[in-house]
């Protein structure tokens, strides 16, 4: 029994029943298998479904792969990665790549991508973590996620390390707050690892959450831009009029000269016993001993801490599928409630009992059944897409979508930042997902909604689609030059195959599948049908008479204007 | 008191009353109505109907242009201030001096006001950038859209044009993000190319190479190898997708490369703007505002952060900027265009007033926010007058500061939009146009003496 809008069951209807026939696009997206519950997760995601009317369909191998790279490692498979995983008759071909896919370096780097977003990773305005410091703090987030630290003792070290920020990448993470009160320290950290926003807590809640942030020192060195994150009980490093400890009392000339000298206050007297409060509502004395950061996250890492495990897990599973189970992922609260309790419940249990292994998480995820649904829509009933009964399409983020592109070219693009002086630059060879710092960037990372990484929102990163993200894809000699000029494209149009043997190429390299023979048939007939697509002149202006040229029946410009209709489609352009 | 610190008496404006004026802006009598009071929740998307000004044109002259060598020029001053920029001429306007670097400047000064007490005190570019052109202070918890993005929001609702609301010729300035937390939608629409080439390729309308008849055959193609586009048409993540493709298209294959064709002027007038590319961009400037484009920027192609080779970059950079800066006034103007176009031009700050003569400047000029000059004209600005003054060696404001919220306040009041009126804020946060004195930023009121 499907749930679907009348249009919807024709269409679909239609599709599904001559899917024998090989050319129907929905096949080359969708699985045969009938979708069954593969463990535990999917017979509570399927129990919902069932709950719903959906029966839902598993994606192809195709899809899968191209899916399972993006959503691991932030890249497309090769052509040479795509065939032989959909050639591969092995039953658990499956489980074997993302095994594989995780071991891979690109994993670190991708994941270090997020929680760069998330750690607010940025050398420049509006977080000024100053650029080694934005390196330290980077390297040693990816170094944790390479290296599978469990999430647990990840946590503690984020809250708990002092020292240099050029030496001890986590202190960054006090760093990494526009607003350094105690109060601004503890809504970050409510973000960060909670999933909660606390601007709409109770003031109590925050105030006795406030405490434990309220005795970390800042203090420069003789080392320009260096600072020490420390435990600082007496408040020595405390600067009177500064309400924002660690940062210079800026706004000495951006602000009215008389504020510093009006506002005398030096943070509350230190020494003496505090009262702090754990967001659950219970009170604890600060003892004197003690650096309440430790306090704190030793009671945010116990396995019974209400919050720790259900935000990441939340998070991880939003990464993975494009919404969490409580959505945003970032906004836990109790009149928020998750669209699948027992499901949320369940992964809880799992990453404690598993010790906290992020990977292991990853793995229980990606391999079941409900990950692997199709992303063509039965429905559109937001309950059952809430419940994620169809893989939803989200357009490639700014920095996966460039990586792909210069991928499938075999080009590059130059990251920098134009401050401070002297300005940076980074080697050519490395992907735009590997980029550390936030202000190092570029004119098509910027276009296409990289997040400013100023809030440590999720919903910062913005893939919405604009006409001037069209523009670019479309019609820019950016991309234009990379399809003319691109190595790769070139070595396969250049290869001295024939034309359906070129096009399959393309398709690997491109969308991660064969084309289907209906396919074939549209792009072996552009360029073909003579004058109507060879513009008068244009061989010409190529340049070097390459446009001339013939290849498989067709002119070289024929062949990049197939290449540029297949990056240009929703296909390429979306995970799905 | 010397000629050029005297207020230079405009049309219709005394200098008495220029002077009350300013006495009482600097009390705040004048703040900016919504500047004082919170109390309207003006709409994004609105602006007043009857404003006077509906388009903005932005020349910035990033890097910071020294203020002394050009539009504040101190001959009293010697050498050490000076340099080799000694000469002064008088321009159209009785009593208002400018750098003899300007001499097309000088016979446009009717059409023009200059503030020389600019003034924000933030020697960084960054900083400054992000202050002039966005009235917040850079300390501030968000990051806050600029001029133009304000204007791209709160002009949306009238303009309907197909060429984007906010144009940079060419280059962003990449000093900061101009759309700030308004998000990627209201980004400048930034052209690339150079207007001075023999084509000026437009980043993203005008391809080389690409005949209208192989775009033409390319969206078919797209249409019809689009698979899973056609399979997933009806998904609202697809719909959103097509619906911005079409407006591309609009711009790619319509009428909106039109507007970039500089064939379409006459080779005269062109040379009149001055063949290079500063004075082509200034004429596709026009072009743009003609076609009702709500605002545009012009990042001067060079930048004036002359720490060393001051004078030689001077020399070759001002007369461009003369010509090219004096003809689109001009031309404004002949085109009737000047009333309801704002054009201003300044850097993020001015220079150092005195020449840095040692060793690695070797005659060059530091960053200097203290006093510098802004050129403000049509809109509903007055022209031909003088605002504020600085000191005797251009090193402090002397007379009538002039901080950037009056600066913004004033080119928002006259296109009608609400200086209090609330930004939308993707998480909701409260954040307004420009910020109130409550919020310490400081202002000595609007420039009602030019308006």
């Amino acid at each position: 029994m499907r749930k679907l809008p009348l249009a919807w069951t024709v269409v679909l209807g239609a599709a599904l029943r001559s899917a024998a026939a090989a050319e129907i696009p929905a096949n080359v997206y969708e699985s045969p298998e009938p979708a069954r519950p593969a463990g535990r997760l999917d017979e509570i995601v399927f129990a919902k479904l069932s709950t719903l009317g959906v029966q839902p369909v598993l994606c192809s191998d195709a899809v899968f792969v191209r899916r399972a790279y993006l959503d691991l490692i932030g890249k497309l498979p090769t052509a040479q990665e795509a065939r032989e995983f959909i050639e591969n008759p092995t039953k658990g071909k499956r489980r074997e790549l993302v095994d594989g896919l995780l071991e891979r370096d690109e994993y670190a780097d991708y994941w270090a991508m997020r929680w760069g977003d998330i750690l607010r990773i940025k050398a420049e305005f509006p977080v000024n973590l100053w650029p080694n410091a934005a390196q330290a703090y980077h390297r040693w987030v990816r170094a944790s996620i390479a290296e599978n630290k469990p999430y647990d003792k990840f946590t503690r070290e984020l809250l708990t390390s002092s020292g240099s920020n050029f030496r001890v990448g986590p202190v960054n993470f006090y760093r990494a707050v526009q607003n350094r009160t105690a109060e601004g320290i503890a809504m970050a950290v409510a973000l960060a690892l909670m999933g909660s926003r606390a601007d709409g807590w109770p003031e109590e809640r925050l105030q006795g959450m406030a405490v434990f942030f309220s005795q970390i020192g800042y203090k420069p060195t003789g080392e320009w831009k260096e600072e020490i994150v420390f435990w600082d009980p007496l408040r020595a490093s405390a600067t009177a009029g500064n309400t924002a400890p660690g940062r210079d009392a800026i706004g000495a000339v951006a602000q009215p000269a008389g504020a510093a000298l009006e506002s005398p206050a030096l943070p509350p007297a230190a020494g003496g016993p505090k009262m702090a409060m754990f967001p659950d509502g219970t009170r604890i004395e600060l003892p004197a001993d003690r650096d309440p950061r430790e306090v704190f996250a030793d009671w945010l890492i116990t396995p019974e801490n209400p919050w720790l495990a259900k935000s990441i897990v939340n998070r991880v599973w939003a990464w993975l599928l494009g919404r969490g189970i409580i959505h945003e992922p970032d906004d836990i609260r109790a009149d928020n409630p998750p669209s699948n309790p027992q499901l949320l419940a369940y992964l809880e249990e799992e990453l404690v009992a598993g010790g906290y292994d992020l990977k292991q998480l990853c793995r229980l995820v990606v391999n079941s059944s409900t990950y692997q649904f199709s992303s063509v829509p039965r429905t559109s009933d937001p309950e059952a897409l809430a419940n994620f009964a169809v893989y939803p399409l989200r357009r490639l983020d700014a920095e996966v979508l460039i990586d792909a592109v210069n991928q499938v070219t075999g080009t590059s693009d130059l990251y920098t930042s134009a401050i401070p002086e002297p300005f940076t630059y980074i080697p050519r060879d490395m992907p735009a997902v590997a980029i550390a710092d936030g202000s190092i960037t570029s004119p098509f990372l910027a276009l296409f909604g990289r997040p400013a990484r100023a809030t440590g929102m999720e919903n910062e990163r913005d893939n919405k689609p604009v006409p001037a993200q069209w523009l670019q894809m479309l019609n820019s000699s950016h991309i234009q030059n990379k399809l003319e000029r691109g190595p790769n494209l070139r070595g396969i149009i250049a290869s001295g195959r024939g034309p359906r043997r070129i096009l399959e190429e393309l398709y690997l390299t491109i969308l991660s599948r064969k084309p289907s023979g209906e396919e074939i048939a549209a792009a072996l007939a552009y360029g073909s049908a003579g004058e109507v697509n060879r513009p008068a002149g244009s061989a010409r202006s190529v340049g070097e008479g390459r446009g001339s040229r013939f290849v498989g029946g067709r002119t070289r410009e024929n062949w990049i204007d197939i290449a540029w209709a297949l990056i240009n489609s929703a296909e390429f352009l979306y995970r799905h | 008191m010397s000629l050029n610190e005297t207020m230079a008496r405009g049309p219709g404006v005394s200098r008495r009353a220029a002077l009350r004026r300013g006495v009482q802006g600097a009390a705040g009598v004048l703040l900016a109505g919504g500047l004082a009071s919170r109390l309207r929740a003006a709409e994004p998307g609105k602006t007043e109907p009857e404003a006077k000004a509906k388009s903005v044109i932005q020349i910035f002259l990033w890097g910071g242009m020294s203020h002394n060598d050009t539009w504040d020029p101190k001959p009293e001053s010697g050498r050490e201030y000076m340099g080799e920029f000694s000469a002064v001429i008088p321009t159209n306007v009785d009593g208002i001096q400018i750098g003899a670097l300007f001499p097309q400047l000088a016979r446009q000064a009717d059409k023009y006001s200059l503030i020389r007490s600019m003034t924000h005190g933030n020697n960084g570019h960054e900083t400054a950038a992000y202050l002039m052109q966005t009235g917040h202070a850079p300390g501030e918890r968000l990051a806050y859209p600029s001029v133009g993005a304000v204007f791209a929001l709160f002009k949306s609702r009238g303009y309907t044009g197909i060429i984007p609301p906010y144009v940079v010729l060419t280059k962003p300035q990449g000093r900061f993000s101009e759309e700030g937390f308004l998000g990627p939608k209201y980004k400048p629409f930034a052209s690339g190319g150079d207007p001075n080439a023999r084509r000026f390729e437009v980043e993203g309308v005008v391809a080389r190479n690409i005949s209208d008849d192989r775009q033409q055959a390319r969206r078919g193609l797209l249409d019809t190898m689009n698979t899973m586009g056609r399979l997933m048409a009806a998904s609202p993540q697809m719909t959103a997708a097509a619906e911005a493709r079409e407006q591309a298209y609009e711009l790619i294959l319509g009428a909106g490369k039109e507007v970039f064709d500089l064939s379409k002027e006459e080779p005269e007038l062109r040379d009149r703007y001055g063949r290079h590319t500063f004075g082509q961009e200034c004429l596709v400037a026009r072009r743009l505002v003609e076609t009702g484009v709500p605002y545009v920027v012009i990042n001067y192609p060079g930048g004036w952060d002359t720490h060393k080779g001051h004078f030689q970059t001077m020399r070759r950079q001002a007369p461009q900027l003369d010509q090219g800066l004096a003809m689109l006034l001009q031309d404004l103007s002949d085109h009737g265009l000047l009333e309801t176009t704002i054009v201003w031009c300044c850097g993020e700050f001015g220079r150092g007033p005195k020449v840095d003569w040692q060793p690695p400047w070797n005659g060059g000029r530091n960053h200097y926010g203290k006093v510098f000059s802004v050129l403000v004209a049509g809109g509903g600005f007055k022209g031909g007058c003088v605002v504020g003054s600085s000191d005797e060696r251009a090193e402090e404001v002397k007379q009538r500061p002039v901080y950037p919220v009056d600066l913004l306040g004033s080119i928002y009041k006259l296109a009608g939009i609400d200086c209090g009126a609330r930004l939308p804020h993707p998480m909701g946060a409260e954040a307004y146009v420009l910020p109130a004195a409550s919020e310490g930023a400081k202002s000595a009121g609007l420039l009602t003496e030019i308006m």
